[in-house]
């Protein structure tokens, strides 16, 4: 076990644990966007950013990418860290003041209105979607095009994707749902047949084999219902769970 | 030349190094142009065309051979003449005709007085001691008297494609000795010793880079030279690469040995095609000659090179983004820790350098650290190499001790500002260092001072300002650079860089609000502790340090609706005044807009509701009878 400092208490957590979540073990709390367990830590929306002193050195560090390490002193509410967080979620406030999600997270952390202008975007650039799709379904249909202020997350050259399987990742962590399924487009995919139609649970390794004996109506295929109704969420984010189920139930294919 | 064979003994070394000599100063006389950039963008080639064509026309023996950027850019083209026996000659500022004139002095044995910057020593051994009265020598020209050049050192001197004349000049000796006599751990140690800082801005001792990458577990090891130099105004590494690209081959060579990495690349922005052929051409010779390569010089040190073009982002040149670029992903930057010393290229530990801490390298270990020491401050040692532009008399190139003055800087060695204008203020650091105002000219250039001040070391970049310059009107320019070149990952720079410029640009419109200043005080925080890498965390500088000294002007601006440089367009006024104007015309007709009108000889008028400021009538009017509120 690594011995560290939070907020003055001692604590004692896993080795290989990141600040942030050293944090949430002991019950503290931080704010986070681009944040996901099931996902690799990015480090974009800055928001968890803390105070650590790290060997004798204070410095402002994004909690989510930083390795809790013996010694460390971390501290969530200082003047800097309160001061930045505040006037960060006023920037992300204005960026995309329509969105309840994010209101709501503002809210929680006491910002309820931003001096600046509206710039009324939808997508605040977290990234959730792009790494779900790239790192968990492998498919890379879509990801950020553009620099700086011109940044978009889009398909390649935003023609409809031909390696997007419809898997729904996407629109399932979109916090601001600036991500939707479109049903014509959704309907076009599951229209392909054959090689071409992707199933997204054997692409996930989940069910074996190549053709489906439901005719790739999902609608028809239990496994597809079990999934959904036994998480609740997307199957992307059970995978290891939903093995042993795969396994146990023998589904129909 | 030699045929291609490899190097492997001290033997060999010597005859190179021969030959070398007999082409630096052979026994017959010798004219260099200097066809660096700067030359080049001046005229170089045609003067050589000319010097081509006429040396050739004689029968005489003269030799014609180009070289590089001696850092007195202002001056270029420059053209070195060289006579056996005779102090070598520096022409300066040459056109074909005055080229044409000097092949025919040449030819007729004459020294043109007239048009000659300097007297030099013979390069490599310093020879000094003859003169010609009535030219200067260099060491006493001031642009020259307070450098100290251990970079630059070849800049200038040698062809650069020469392999013979890098060795002549010592060159590859130092590998030679120290793949024979010192241990990596020894190499590091020196380098150590020396105090060595990363040149590349940061400042992070480079010994101590070595070593994690050293220790750090992983196989193979990789090192990189960061050539992606994109700071506006700042051209120190690609004067380098193209006066002396062998010394980043062999440092690298020395590198890699220490390290114990056996590939290396070179990431050198595209925008830099004299810099890409040069080295092209530094690296197959040296691969030709077991310079590069399986078993370095006989002595069994695998290392090879790459050259990589980068694709013109700014942000590349941050060490992450670098990487991602390298593995051929989007030029982002990621979080560190883990730092490239321990996870760098393809998950490998990986040293990442600029050209010029490369270019240190075989000096310090030939030299000694002690010598290396000898230099600077107590934090920061040696020499640095910066550009400085702008508003100053003489533009060029500079290799100074660390600890030299900013006045120093400017005045001795930049020979003060043109045209009787005030200073005003020098940027350091590039887009993202910070403007540093009059009363701090006697700050001594090392790192930590520069930080003090708001500013940064950065890569070597130096701006100077007059009077004429309205430092809102700096920082918005800047910001506006930045936010183009911010990659957008992390919402602080993404977000902040371009609010901040929102709240600029509308100050330099007249339109600035009480509490504009404070909001972009704490955006600048904000962002310096939030951002995710040293774009982002440096992108404020320009802004923070310009209030801290100017905010007075921003104040003026904002209260007053005044611009006090008369800069910013909605904030000034033209008009003619009735008491200068002797009605000649002179700026009729540049108006654009065709809002001036008069008779002849009478005073005229300006229709202000057709005036866009742009200035052209201020510009030709000789009698002062426009006037700018």
């Amino acid at each position: 076990m690594i011995a560290l400092q939070m907020n003055g208490k001692s604590l004692k957590v896993k080795p290989g644990m990141t600040v942030l979540e050293a944090a949430q073990s002991a019950g503290v709390k931080i704010p986070t966007l681009c944040h996901h367990e099931g996902i690799l830590p990015y480090g974009a929306c800055r928001l968890c950013t803390v105070e650590i002193t790290d060997a004798g050195r204070t410095t402002l560090q994004a909690s989510c990418c930083y390795p809790a390490k013996e010694g460390l002193q971390v501290r969530t509410d200082t003047e800097a860290v309160v001061e930045g967080r505040q006037l960060l979620f006023q920037l992300l406030l204005a960026r995309c003041s329509e969105y309840p999600a994010i209101r709501e997270l503002a809210a929680e952390w006491g910002v309820m209105d931003t001096p600046f202008s509206p710039k009324g975007e939808n997508c605040v650039l977290c990234g959730l979607c792009v790494r779900a799709c790239a790192l968990l379904m492998g498919a890379e249909a879509i990801a950020f095009s553009g620099r700086g202020t011109s940044r978009k997350v889009t398909t390649p050259f935003r023609f409809p994707s031909e390696e997007c399987r419809a898997c729904g990742a996407c629109t399932f962590l979109c916090p601001t749902g600036a991500i939707q399924m479109e049903a014509e487009m959704v309907e076009r995919l599951r229209n392909r047949y054959g090689p071409e139609r992707q199933c997204r649970y054997t692409l996930m390794g989940l069910v074996s084999g190549k053709v489906c004996p439901n005719n790739y109506n999902c609608a028809q295929c239990t496994f597809d219902q079990t999934m959904e109704l036994r998480f609740g969420m997307h199957p992307a984010f059970a995978v290891g769970a939903a093995k042993a189920l795969a396994a146990a139930a023998s589904p129909t294919r | 030349m030699s045929a291609p064979s490899p190097i492997t003994s001290a033997k060999d070394l010597e005859r190179w190094k021969e030959e070398g000599l007999r082409s630096l100063a052979p026994n017959t006389a010798k004219v260099s142009v200097g066809m660096a950039t700067c030359g080049l963008a001046t005229g170089a080639q045609a003067v050589f065309d000319v010097l081509t064509e006429e040396l050739s026309k004689a029968s005489s023996q003269a030799i014609l051979a180009k070289t590089s950027c001696i850092g007195f850019c202002q001056m270029e083209p420059i053209v070195e003449v060289y006579r056996p026996g005779e102090p070598r000659v520096l022409y300066k500022e040459m056109t074909a005709e005055k080229a044409r004139e000097l092949a025919a002095d040449i030819l007729g044995g004459k020294v043109n007085k007239k048009e000659a910057l300097c007297t030099l020593d013979g390069f490599p051994e310093a020879k000094a001691g003859k003169t010609i009265s009535g030219i200067p020598r260099m060491e006493d020209l001031p642009f020259y008297q307070k450098q100290k050049k251990i970079v630059l050192n070849r800049c200038g001197r040698i062809f650069p494609d020469s392999l013979a004349e890098y060795i002549a000049s010592g060159g590859y000796f130092t590998l030679w000795q120290v793949l024979n006599n010192r241990s990596p751990d020894q190499i590091i140690a020196e380098i150590d010793l020396s105090g060595l800082r990363g040149r590349g801005g940061a400042g992070f001792p480079t010994g101590r880079k070595w070593r994690f990458a050293r220790d750090a577990q992983g196989d193979p090891k990789y090192i990189i030279c960061n050539a992606d130099e994109g700071d506006p105004g700042a051209y120190m590494d690609r004067s380098v690469l193209e006066g002396d690209p062998f010394a980043i081959l062999e440092g690298m060579a020395i590198g890699a040995y220490a390290i114990g990495a056996s590939q290396g690349f070179i990431y050198v922005r595209d925008e830099y095609p004299l810099a890409i052929e040069k080295l092209e051409t530094a690296v197959a010779q040296a691969r030709s000659h077991g310079l590069l390569g399986k078993n370095i010089m006989g002595k069994g040190l695998s290392f090879d090179l790459r050259l990589i073009r980068g694709g013109g982002a700014f942000v590349c040149g941050e060490e992450t983004a670098l990487i991602a670029s390298l593995e051929g992903r989007p030029g982002e930057p990621r979080q560190r820790p883990p730092f490239p010393a321990e996870k760098g290229l393809w998950g490998k530990p990986t040293v990442i350098n600029n050209v010029e801490t490369w270019a240190n390298v075989p000096w310090i270990l030939s030299q000694g650290a002690d010598s290396f020491r000898k230099l600077g401050t107590q934090t920061s040692k040696g020499s640095k190499v910066f550009s400085i532009v702008g508003k100053i008399n003489n533009t060029g190139l500079i290799e100074v001790p660390m600890g030299l003055k900013l006045r120093d800087i400017i005045y001795d060695i930049g020979g003060g500002i043109p045209d009787d204008k005030k200073f005003k203020a020098i940027q350091t650091g590039g887009p993202s260092g910070g403007c540093i105002p009059e009363k701090l000219l006697d700050l001594p250039v090392d790192y930590e001072s520069l930080t003090q001040a708001g500013a940064i070391m950065g890569s070597g970049g130096m701006i100077v300002m007059d009077e004429d310059t309205c430092m809102v009107d700096v920082a918005r320019y800047f910001l506006d650079f930045l936010k183009e070149e911010s990659c957008g990952k992390c919402s602080p720079c993404r977000e902040g860089i371009d609010r901040a410029l929102e709240i600029l640009e509308r100050i330099c419109q007249g339109k600035g609000r009480t509490g504009d200043i404070e909001t972009l005080e704490s955006i600048g925080k904000m962002m310096k502790g939030f951002s995710l890498c040293a774009l982002g965390t440096t992108a404020p500088n320009p802004v923070l340090s310009t209030i801290r000294y100017f905010r007075d002007e921003y104040e003026a601006h904002i209260r007053d609706h005044k611009c006090p440089a008369k800069v910013c367009r909605e904030l000034i006024r033209y008009s003619i005044s009735a008491k200068n104007c002797n009605g000649c015309g002179a700026c009729v007709k540049p108006c654009p807009q065709e809002a001036i009108s008069g008779a002849k000889k009478k005073v005229h008028t300006l229709d202000q509701s057709l005036c866009i400021k742009c200035g052209m009538c201020y510009e030709v009017c000789k009698f002062d009878a426009i006037e700018r509120e």
